[in-house]
């Protein structure tokens, strides 16, 4: 893999779905670039395509027009070569395996040698503070956890591109404010470069590096803001005059985007 | 210990047998009356209800025998006789056994195997799909003659052309719980394989199959049951030479009710076991998954 700076460049990126109804543009000119390190957050309300834009990079859809590249190579490429981690929006944890069973998933498929799954599914596990958890189904875990295990499946085969979707969307405010903190130490850690989509402006201001507010029909990008807060950061920063500043600026790209037609 | 007793299903269960007999005993004596009575006239003898009672309950061919007569019956033909006897309700029961046996597995791998490509040929899914709607859309009983014949021709006799009978009947839950069991991965799993690039079979046994478990042992209870009478209904043209559906046919033929009620009796009860030891297997393999606890 070519060590470049860049690890996501979109130029003019078009998609137009095909529907019964007749097309549908998801996605309109699209000019996104993103550096290794960087955590961005798509940030709009639902339709503006941040899932499907995700999904792109992800190459779980194709483009219908403009150039996408992922490491330098296409998209496809980079899936083959396994370039990234992906986050569901639900965890997606297969109900009959152990969290150790679907922690080694990836690494099975990618046969990683047996002693080296357990080593690996162990320290991914202690990454997100589950440890001990390994023989437990995942019926036996809350929500919370559930999605902090498939995190950590995210990152047992060491991916340097994490894309989320909306991981801690379904979770009650206290424990999502929880893992967002967890979260970003996480980050801090590692410097993975991340893409996470999100509706929740707090968590966008709190998280991010660079946050990308998109506008629906057709999906595009109105604002691209590169956050000015310190890296290390705690929740109490959310208090501060400066996170209000920047959240008001997201809101404010939100609003002109939005439209209720 | 009256509370345990009122909990379980033992009162329930045992009200509705109850009646079943009470209403069984009452239906002996009307359906067995209009030929006794005949008898009475034509003897001239005397009869009043009570011993009209109790012959309806006593006759050597019944219109309908009473419970008790088909218990005796099934007693004496069950344990009362030489396993290897041609008479021993044993020995019949286990040709049927053995050929529903076979003719489950036969079926259940053929139908596994057009699941399976089915679900990853696209073309499969147009061209084979009707055919196998079109083969259970043929009555049973007009073709399983036809399959005893055939195969009787170029030297087939015996277990296997009745495990053909049962193969073809019970393959074809068998594929269409499997086809909706394959696909029934949510699209989340299925990305979530793309996104590690794992090959088809990677993706197969990693997740389409053990995904399909339910929908293999619902189909697998309905299949089993249904080999067993595919194996009952291959007996009848064979000559009837031995197996429960044997019995029923010589039973039929010399007017032996009796004999016809205990094998239905003992056909079902093989029925319900082999149900019963799906439902056990399953309960095995969903322990061993840890989907149940």
């Amino acid at each position: 893999m070519e060590d470049s700076a860049k690890v996501v460049e979109a130029g003019k990126v078009d998609l137009v779905f095909q529907t019964a109804d007749g097309p549908v543009h998801a996605l309109s000119e699209i000019d996104l670039e993103i550096n290794r390190g960087d955590f961005i957050s798509l940030i709009g309300p639902s339709g503006c395509g941040k899932t499907t834009l995700l999904r792109l990079i992800a190459d779980l859809e194709k483009p219908t027009g403009g150039v996408l590249k992922v490491n330098g190579m296409s998209p496809e490429e980079a899936r083959l070569n396994r370039a990234y981690g992906y986050v569901f929006q639900s965890p997606a944890l297969y109900p009959w395996r152990t969290v150790e069973g679907n922690l080694k998933l990836p690494l099975e498929i990618m046969g990683v040698e047996k002693t080296d799954q357990s080593r690996r599914a162990s320290e991914a596990l202690e990454m997100v503070d589950l440890t001990g958890f390994e023989k437990k189904f995942p019926w036996q875990l809350s929500g919370g956890m559930q999605q902090r295990v498939s995190i950590a499946r995210a990152l047992t085969f060491h991916p340097d591109l994490l894309l989320m979707d909306e991981p801690f969307g379904a979770l009650d405010e206290i424990v999502r404010d929880q893992l967002n903190e967890h979260f970003h130490k996480l980050w801090e850690q590692t410097h993975k470069t991340v893409v996470f989509v999100t509706h929740s402006i707090p968590e966008a201001a709190y998280l991010s590096t660079k946050i990308v507010v998109m506008s629906p029909r057709p999906g595009k990008i109105i604002d691209i803001i590169e956050s000015t807060l310190p890296e290390k950061r705690t929740l109490d920063i959310r208090e501060t005059q400066e996170f209000l500043e920047l959240s008001q600026r997201i809101r404010k790209g939100l609003r002109e985007g939005h439209s209720y037609d | 210990m009256l509370n345990q007793l009122l909990k379980s299903s033992f009162i329930p269960i045992t009200t509705v047998v109850s009646l079943i007999v009470v209403f069984w005993y009452a239906g002996a004596v009307y359906l067995n009356s209009d030929v006794l009575i005949d008898k009475y006239e034509r003897q001239n003898t005397e009869w009043n209800f009570k011993k009209l009672v109790e012959d309806s309950w006593a006759m050597g061919r019944p219109v309908l025998p009473a419970p008790h007569q088909i218990m005796s019956d099934m007693n004496k033909s069950l344990f009362g006789r030489k396993i290897t006897s041609k008479r021993s309700l044993v020995y019949h029961g286990w040709v049927t056994i053995s050929s529903t046996m076979v003719g489950f597995v036969m079926g259940g791998v053929l139908g596994i195997l057009l699941a399976i490509g089915i679900v990853h040929v696209p073309t499969l899914n147009k061209s084979v799909l009707p055919w196998i709607i079109a083969s259970q859309t043929i009555p049973i009983l007009a073709i399983a003659p036809m399959i005893i014949v055939v195969l009787g021709a170029i030297g087939l006799t015996g277990l296997l052309p009745k495990a053909f009978i049962s193969a073809y009947l019970c393959f074809f839950p068998i594929v269409i719980g499997m086809v909706k069991g394959l696909r029934s991965p949510d699209p989340i799993h299925l990305d979530l394989m793309k996104t590690y690039n794992a090959t088809q079979a990677q993706a197969f046994w990693k997740l389409r199959w053990p995904a399909s478990t339910p929908y293999l042992f619902a189909s697998f209870k309905v299949s089993i049951a249904i080999s067993l009478v595919g194996a009952i209904v291959g007996e009848l043209p064979a000559g009837a030479r031995a197996g429960l559906g044997a019995r029923l046919l010589t039973g039929s033929y010399y007017g032996q009710t009796v004999q016809i009620w205990s094998a239905l009796i003992v056909a079902s009860v093989i029925a319900a076991s082999l149900v019963f030891l799906m439902s056990f297997m399953e309960r095995i393999v969903q322990k061993r998954m840890g989907v149940l606890s």
